[in-house]
């Protein structure tokens, strides 16, 4: 890929402020707009903006694609374990309430671990779909 | 009133984008005015209050699904001219002239019957979203009341949305991932092979 002194310098600025935005909507959707989508879709633009600015090649040696499987695979676990860990709990299948030692408590851990799951997946998912179309011009 | 200045002056561009996307022949520059087009609806979704949907429209219409289409776009490398050099004038411009006209006038027509944008009486507000709003941050102590309907009252929806997308992930890999095999040339034993 041509050296793009500009564009280089530029996404290396803005890539970590995207994926702290990303962290931010994740983790504080609870509180404001946002929430595992969306924080999932932002998380994956930041290394979609790394891969279209150095490269492909690069981009996969940071995150292999055999990882983004497992990854995208682990977002659902998380979810329905959460489910299955209440029903264990002796609650309803995704009723987060026994999860904490209030009724308050366990909803917020539950959401909490349900939103990253979705976080985890949608992240995932975006980067095998990026790579699955850009990859496939090469080789 | 800026709601109404803010809102037409949207809407405005969009109808514009539309024309312009209609119009054009050019893929690539049809692909960036479907961005533009995301992001003016990710506009109209914050004067609604709606940022939850807002944020998604501007990441995934904007985002990720400009970028897909760029990347297939780049994959298929057709030239990108049009199949004809002008409409077909096998049939008249008035058919479809009218149809559009009926259903036009019929969805304004619907449209006298939708009640006024948050009107307390419409019937999004008065079946669940009164419990929800009365009750979402005593049972779950989440302020945003979209997160807490989404992650806990809805929580088996937002399961099977997550599965959805992991399928779609599991689709794209199987259709088009890992890397292309290696164009089947066969040796000339194996070739013998076959024929025996």
């Amino acid at each position: 890929m041509r050296p793009n002194l500009i564009l280089h310098v530029v996404a290396k600025f803005v890539i970590p402020l995207i994926i702290l935005f990303a962290l931010y909507v994740q983790f504080h959707g609870d509180f404001g707009p946002g929430g595992g989508f969306q924080a999932g879709v932002i998380f994956s633009t930041a290394f979609i903006l790394y891969s279209l600015v150095f490269g492909l090649d690069t981009a996969e040696k940071i995150i292999p694609s055999h990882w983004l499987r497992i990854l995208a695979a682990l977002g659902v676990v998380i979810y329905a374990g959460v489910g299955v860990v209440s029903l264990l709990l002796g609650g309803n299948y995704l009723d987060y309430t026994l999860l904490g030692s209030n009724q308050i408590a366990g909803q917020h851990l539950g959401i909490l671990l349900v939103e990253l799951g979705v976080g985890i997946t949608v992240a995932a998912a975006m980067l095998i779909l990026f790579f699955a179309f850009a990859g496939r011009g090469r080789d | 009133m800026i709601d109404i200045v803010i809102n037409i002056t949207l809407l405005a561009f969009l109808a514009i984008t539309s024309v312009a996307i209609v119009r054009m022949t050019n893929l690539f520059a049809i692909v960036m005015l479907f961005g533009i087009f995301s992001l003016l609806s990710a506009g109209l979704f914050v004067v609604m209050d709606a940022p939850d949907v807002a944020f998604t429209e501007a990441a995934v219409g904007a985002g990720i699904s400009t970028v897909l289409m760029l990347a297939t776009l780049a994959l298929v490398r057709r030239p990108q001219k049009p199949f004809y050099a002008e409409a077909p004038s096998s049939h008249r411009a008035w058919l479809p002239l009218i149809v559009v006209a009926i259903t036009a006038s019929a969805l304004v027509y619907g449209t006298r019957d939708i009640p006024g944008f948050g009107a307390p009486g419409a019937p999004a507000q008065t079946h669940v979203a009164r419990y929800y709003i009365e009750n979402a941050l005593p049972e779950t102590g989440v302020p945003n009341i979209v997160t807490a309907v989404l992650a806990s009252y809805r929580g088996f929806d937002t399961l099977g949305e997550v599965t959805v997308i992991f399928t779609a992930a599991v689709a794209v890999l199987l259709l088009i991932g890992g890397r292309r095999p290696k164009s089947p040339v066969k040796t000339k034993d194996e070739g013998k092979q076959d024929e025996a």
